[in-house]
């Protein structure tokens, strides 16, 4: 994985040290609330219902075991113990005193990591396939490209001010793992002729205002990746709404503009820019494609597994993957066990997760947009002695895209954006469905659920979205049913008027049975809501 | 019945107004009538607080709670979380801000 030069390292610390002064003039009150509010928010510090919240980035959901065990020092010293891992792959942490907030960045520091445009008007982390660099169907790793974006987007000067926060996921396989199309950008590299090209999507997002970004551009030599993001990025900044927040995203901007036009205006600032040469040489692409290389690989190992315990065999079944080289496999690591917080991990499993990783996954280790952690190079041999551990930690729930592996937003119980509750919705369901049998026969489906129409918790890209609102000063949720953020990517409908806090359970809960009396064979639920519509759930839900 | 909520600034903890100080407690939380634009404006300058707004209460068999369920999960703590609600009689959980 990339390791920092003396450039990033340079500015990471001269950021901790910046953001130390301007805290001690906080509390020496020579800024204000409102002059420091977007200092801080530049450094990923919020102020949340509870507390200061900090949002720490992890570039395209990447981690080794040394940057692992710092999050688990974090979440001991300067948090109550645990930390919670978010739907754009970074970890937030609930709990944070403002005057511990350098002492903390500096630590994070020393593992090179920062909380640098993890909120605000800028572009954010740059999210990634959880799998690259070991699914046996992608083109190239995507990774390199993520962190060409990375270093470009950090700390630029045109883009630091945007109408609105702007979210940019690179791929490179057809198997869309990272809800590509729901960004503001969405890179899928792609190879065509022998030559390694980028296909750009725009305007997609989720929150009030869903959209599924349309194709901008199919073919983009890879040379100029930077050049033609630079490209939809100047066409924002320029014409991107600034006086209406609700409509500054790009998605807004390429809906009322219509691509074509939005299209012709990238293009033509593209054609400008190929003549200043801004692409890094291949040189500098070469130099950080050679911390991906893959780790060194023993040829000839068995592929063979001994299931003989059957609850190892039902983990393995369900949270595995086929890895791209014979005797070893892709593990995920469900944060969703039964009744729990989706996402959250205590600093002893953080802990347990890095000696994992540097002992059975050459040190490295990925965070998911589904909010589960990745193991990604596993030889076959050592698959039950991971899943012996996991499991006397808590950390061996096998439902990988099953109903329990559910996404929730912090909600109401942290977020004071929140109209409701996300997580005890999450619990109940989870309860409810708890058994394994159940889930595995309901088969693939991806339930989603947000606090707010902020939609955090992705809830127009689930199978099965719901949706937490506030109505008249009480919790009540919307269902939707249909989504996708896969590379069939769709938006949920809504079902109808909402349901309380249990009854939204029940209804989920008549959705799946309603599902099985219509399914097909090898029929998943979302492929059923497909063929036979909305019409059948809304007359089981509704009567 | 309004009252007033912020957050302490040096450690972000949720505090409540009790008419003369600011209290992580909202058993101890004051009336503050009309004055809150005054009472936000003073303390924001005294920095003991930040983010200050009013919120509606009422006088409960509990004691004073916020009416709205955000407000009340703010008193209280992470629903979810019950291991991490202040619990009203920890003296080590310090009720005085200042």
């Amino acid at each position: 994985m990339y390791k920092y030069d003396h450039y990033d390292q340079a500015m990471v610390d001269t950021r901790v040290a910046e953001f130390r002064d301007q805290v001690e003039r906080r509390i020496a009150g020579k800024l204000s609330e409102d002059q420091f509010k977007p200092l801080r928010l530049m450094n990923g510090l919020y102020l949340q219902l509870h507390a200061y919240m900090l949002r720490v980035a992890i570039p395209y959901g990447t981690l080794d075991s040394r940057q692992t065990r710092m999050l688990a020092h974090i979440a001991r010293k300067y948090d109550r113990g645990y930390g919670h891992f978010t739907t754009r792959q970074n970890i937030q942490y609930n709990w944070i005193r403002l005057e511990d907030a350098p002492d903390l960045l500096a630590d994070l520091a020393t593992v090179e990591m920062h909380a640098i445009q993890t909120s605000g008007n800028c572009i954010r982390n740059i999210s990634s396939d959880q799998y690259a660099g070991a699914a046996a169907d992608e083109v190239v790793d995507p990774r390199p490209f993520a962190e060409l974006l990375r270093q470009w987007s950090s700390f630029h000067p045109e883009f630091s001010f945007l109408p609105r926060k702007f979210k940019i996921a690179v791929i490179a396989s057809e198997t869309d793992r990272a809800a590509m199309r729901l960004h503001d950008i969405g890179i899928q590299i792609i190879e065509r002729d022998g030559e390694i090209a980028a296909r750009f999507y725009a305007g997609g997002g989720m929150g009030r205002t869903p959209m599924i970004g349309p194709l901008i551009r199919d073919f983009v030599p890879i040379g100029e990746l930077i050049s033609y993001s630079e490209a939809i990025l100047r066409v924002y900044n320029r014409y991107g709404r600034r006086d209406n927040k609700f409509k500054a995203r790009i998605k807004i901007l390429v809906h009322e503009m219509g691509a074509e036009k939005f299209i012709a205006e990238v293009e033509a600032e593209f054609a400008h820019l190929r003549g200043l040469n801004i692409d890094a040489p291949a040189a500098e692409l070469a130099r950080i494609k050679a911390f991906f290389t893959d780790p060194p690989f023993e040829a000839g190992l068995p592929d063979e597994i001994d299931r003989l315990d059957p609850d190892f065999a039902v983990w393995l079944d369900q949270n595995t993957h086929p890895h791209k080289r014979p005797g070893y496999a892709i593990v995920t690591i469900s944060l969703k066990p039964i009744g729990g917080i989706p996402g959250d991990a205590s600093a002893e499993q953080m802990e347990l997760i890095a000696d994992l990783a540097e002992r059975h996954s050459f040190d490295e280790l990925r965070v998911t947009h589904a909010q589960n952690i990745v193991l990604p190079h596993v030889r076959k041999a050592d698959l039950a002695t991971i899943w012996g551990a996991l499991a006397e930690a808590g950390l061996a729930e096998p439902n990988l895209d099953l109903v329990t592996d559910i996404i929730a937003c912090p909600g109401l119980d942290y977020c004071s954006l929140a109209n409701a509750r996300s997580i005890p919705v999450a619990q109940k369901i989870a309860r409810r469905f708890a058994d394994q049998q159940r889930q595995r026969d309901l088969g693939e489906l991806k339930l989603k659920i947000s606090g707010c129409i902020n939609a955090c918790g992705h809830h127009h890209a689930g199978h099965i979205g719901i949706l937490g609102v506030d109505r008249k000063g009480v919790e009540n949720y919307q269902l939707l049913l249909g989504g996708s953020g896969a590379e069939d990517a769709s938006l949920g409908q809504i079902t109808g008027p909402g349901f309380d806090e249990d009854g939204i359970v029940d209804a989920v809960e008549t959705v799946t049975e309603t599902y099985k009396t219509l399914r097909a064979d090898g029929e998943r639920f979302l492929d059923t809501y497909r063929r036979v519509g909305m019409t059948p759930f809304k007359e089981a839900l509704y009567g | 019945m309004k009252i007033l909520t912020g957050n302490d600034l040096k450690t972000g903890d949720v505090v409540w107004w009790t008419g003369e100080s600011w209290s992580r407690h909202v058993s101890d939380a004051a009336e503050v009538g009309d004055n809150s634009v005054d009472v936000i404006a003073i303390e924001e300058a005294a920095r003991r607080a930040t983010a200050i707004y009013e919120v509606a209460a009422d006088h409960t068999a509990g004691g004073i709670l916020p009416v709205h369920i955000k407000e009340k999960i703010r008193a209280t703590g992470p629903t979810v979380r019950p291991d991490l609600k202040l619990a009203p009689a920890d003296p080590a959980a310090g009720s005085w801000v200042i």
